[in-house]
């Protein structure tokens, strides 16, 4: 079994699907012969032909918009929006026709579609190129959406999201899409779209995050590990729907806890969990639930990126805050 | 049948000034034809097509055009009484979804946009679902009839449908299907919207099985042609996406199914698709909570009237000696039986339960709305 990098879990997973099942295909701007600008669909076209990997005109809007159309066929797209930033074309999409097709039709039309992108900043790219905009997508009821965060996770959840019956919006933190290799199994094995993971347990404080910022929420346990202070650490993976009761469960024993987003602040996810956890965990709480976030600024230029994003030393700085209560 | 009525300068006044104009070629030309069988005052402008030939089909059509002219007569009272919200109508404007909808097979895939009651009806969508819709009951979208099982929804966004109906015969071009065509309309005002150009881009660089209608009723809500775009025609909006524009005239019901059924034939035949401009007006408002009053003509909107789909074709089926008077007055009587009884259908539709709310919005509902629906439930089953 040979340790794969996360974007090569994506297409691990894809290919697994488009052999299985011959409803499945991929269709995006260059996803085709060129195998897609991060290649996370490499070597699928030569695989599977120009009918079953697309490579669509310049057009999100669309991009969706077909894939909405396919999969009411029922067809299996897998649309790839090439970066995150570009998604506002196709918003209207998402949110009027993708979201509510079941729902309009009472069952009678769904839409197994999903929505693959890369997201995220740390790799000084262009502007639009970095953001983190995922709770507009979260908000709306009707989609999943789902975020992995390890190579192994990445394969697991986009098997499931796949095969999900309902519309699921894919995040790819493109800032880690290399950084880690993980030995994975291609067993299509798929997990469960409504649960985190629990990556470390521990006693003293609950940290909650999703995507590339598990790099930097890791690294700062590990700091305070040498501290004594236990962490326990949450993969979210999935924002929409989340798996509140487990991070109840965490909270309850820690009663202390602090979400890390890369995110803008206002209105951002850590709100809805802090929110959740007020509702059901207050009495458990010794500390005010702490949040590191992007601040409420555009997404700086790369120049001036390390000012907004959050980091190891800036979860840190708030895990010790968070200690000060007893 | 079929004359120019469009055609592009081969130079620019505005060049010669520039002195460019002796350096430059023509490198792309285009004409845009117009198809017309039955003209205003019912004379035959060209021979018929083979379906127009037999009387019984023209009475068929006559009849659903009818139905629909007093349905859409009907809902505005309901609106005047209270009983229905907005309604956007189809009253003059019969000719272009019965004919456009009358050349499916039940293989092909009907896409609709918010004004298709026409095409949905021929389609075998009844009156009181599309009516239950708009009156706000999801229920009126899960469309009974087998041929329209998986036909789309209407949608109420402007133009989103386009690139839907684009994904649906992408779907067909995929499996190989050679039987099967989508059909797929909009109105004026949304032949201004980016999806509209979007999808007719993909649907010519995949030559998709694929036709377009535009009811051009003449207006988008209040805004006559020239406030939404400079082209002498709709139709030559398909000169962009690399594939034939034609106009019709949008109250010759024959016209229309004829141009139509050959797009069709023609894209299931994998010759690619069709952008059809049909010309007609609206002689309703743009919905009963709209009043035409303010923005429309009154000479040009009485003019409309002599034109409308209608007349021509009693005068035709009068002709033929299979319609006069009082076998229309019976048709009407059945007519308003079936729609007092689709009115009634939908107006007395017991409500959805409370929980219903939830039931469609996953295959599994996540465990948060799981808890919200049980609030939902006992809050409104209390009693």
């Amino acid at each position: 079994m040979a340790a794969i990098t996360l974007l090569e879990g994506v297409n691990m997973a894809i290919d697994h699907e488009m052999a299985r099942d011959i409803n499945v295909v991929a269709l995006g701007q260059d996803v085709g012969k060129s195998g897609g600008v991060f290649r996370a669909t490499d070597g699928l076209y030569k695989k599977y032909g120009e009918n079953r990997v697309l490579d669509t005109p310049l057009a999100e809007s669309l991009i969706v918009g077909l894939s909405v159309g396919m999969a009411s066929q029922q067809m299996r797209p897998i649309a790839e929006i090439q970066f995150m930033g570009f998604i506002f074309p196709s918003f209207n999409q998402i949110a009027t026709a993708a979201a509510r097709m079941r729902n309009r039709t009472r069952g009678r039309i769904t839409l197994p579609m999903v929505i693959r992108m890369p997201y995220g900043g740390g790799i000084h790219a262009p502007e639009h190129h970095s953001e983190s905009t995922e709770a507009l997508l979260a908000h709306l009821p009707g989609i999943k959406v789902v975020v992995p965060s390890t190579p192994e996770r990445a394969y697991g959840l986009l098997l499931a999201a796949i095969r999900d019956p309902d519309p699921v919006i894919f995040l790819e933190p493109k800032r880690i899409y290399r950084a880690v290799k993980q030995e994975v199994e291609d067993n299509g094995e798929a997990y469960p779209l409504e649960s985190c993971f629990i990556d470390r347990e521990g006693t003293d404080i609950t940290l909650v995050s999703w995507g590339a910022m598990m790099q930097e929420t890791l690294k700062a346990a590990d700091l305070m590990e040498k501290e004594g202070v236990s962490c326990e650490v949450i993969d979210l993976v999935t924002l929409n729907p989340i798996d509140i009761p487990t991070i109840v469960e965490s909270v309850e024993k820690t009663g202390r806890c602090i979400i890390i987003h890369e995110a803008t602040r206002a209105g951002g996810l850590g709100s809805e969990i802090a929110a959740e956890l007020s509702e059901k965990a207050l009495l458990s709480l010794y500390a005010p639930i702490g949040r590191v976030t992007g601040y409420d600024t555009i997404v700086p230029y790369p120049k001036s990126e390390h000012y907004f994003m959050p980091d190891k030393d800036r979860i840190v700085d708030e895990i010790r805050k968070a200690m000060e209560y007893h | 049948m079929i004359k120019p009525v469009a055609k592009q300068a081969n130079k620019n006044a505005n060049l010669r000034q520039t002195g460019i104009d002796a350096a430059t070629k023509v490198v792309a030309n285009f004409s845009i034809r117009s198809v017309q069988y039955l003209d205003e005052n019912a004379n035959i402008v060209h021979d018929l097509p083979m379906f127009a030939e037999d009387s019984a089909e023209l009475l068929k059509l006559f009849r659903t055009m009818l139905l629909l002219h007093h349905f859409d007569r009907k809902v505005l009272m309901l609106h005047r009484t209270g009983k229905i919200g907005t309604y956007p109508g189809t009253l003059g404007q019969e000719a272009v979804g019965v004919g456009m909808a009358s050349a499916l097979t039940d293989d092909d895939i009907l896409v609709p946009y918010y004004r298709s009651v026409t095409d949905l009806y021929v389609r075998g969508v009844r009156l009181h679902e599309v009516l239950a819709f708009w009156i706000g009951d999801e229920r009126g979208l899960d469309f009974k009839d087998p041929r329209a099982r998986n036909d789309l929804p209407l949608p109420i966004c402007i133009s989103s449908q386009i690139p839907h109906a684009a994904g649906v015969a992408n779907a067909i071009r995929i499996r190989g299907q050679k039987n099967r065509a989508v059909l797929t309309a909009i109105g004026d005002g949304g032949t201004s919207e980016g999806d509209f150009y979007e999808g007719l881009n993909c649907a010519g660089t995949w030559k998709l099985p694929l036709v377009i209608v535009i009811n051009n009723n003449r207006w988008a809500l209040t805004e006559p042609n020239k406030c939404q775009t400079a082209c002498q025609t709709l139709a030559q909006k398909a000169i962009a996406g690399g594939f034939e524009g034609i106009q019709v005239d949008g109250n010759d019901v024959i016209a229309v199914r004829a141009t139509v059924d050959e797009a069709l034939q023609k894209a299931r035949a994998g010759g690619g698709p069709t952008l059809i401009e049909a010309l007609t007006y609206r002689l309703c408002a743009h919905t009963t909570i709209d009043n035409l009053e303010r923005y429309v003509d009154k000479e040009e909107y009485d003019q409309a009237w002599q034109k409308e789909p209608l007349i021509r074709l009693r005068k035709l089926l009068q002709v033929r000696e299979v319609l006069d008077e009082a076998s229309e007055t019976r048709m009407l009587n059945e007519i308003k039986e079936e729609i007092e009884h689709e009115v009634e259908l939908a107006l007395s539709l017991p409500l959805q339960p409370p929980e219903a709310i939830f039931d469609y919005l996953y295959a599994e509902l996540p465990e948060r709305q799981q808890a919200q629906r049980a609030e939902v439930s006992a809050r409104w089953r209390k009693n």
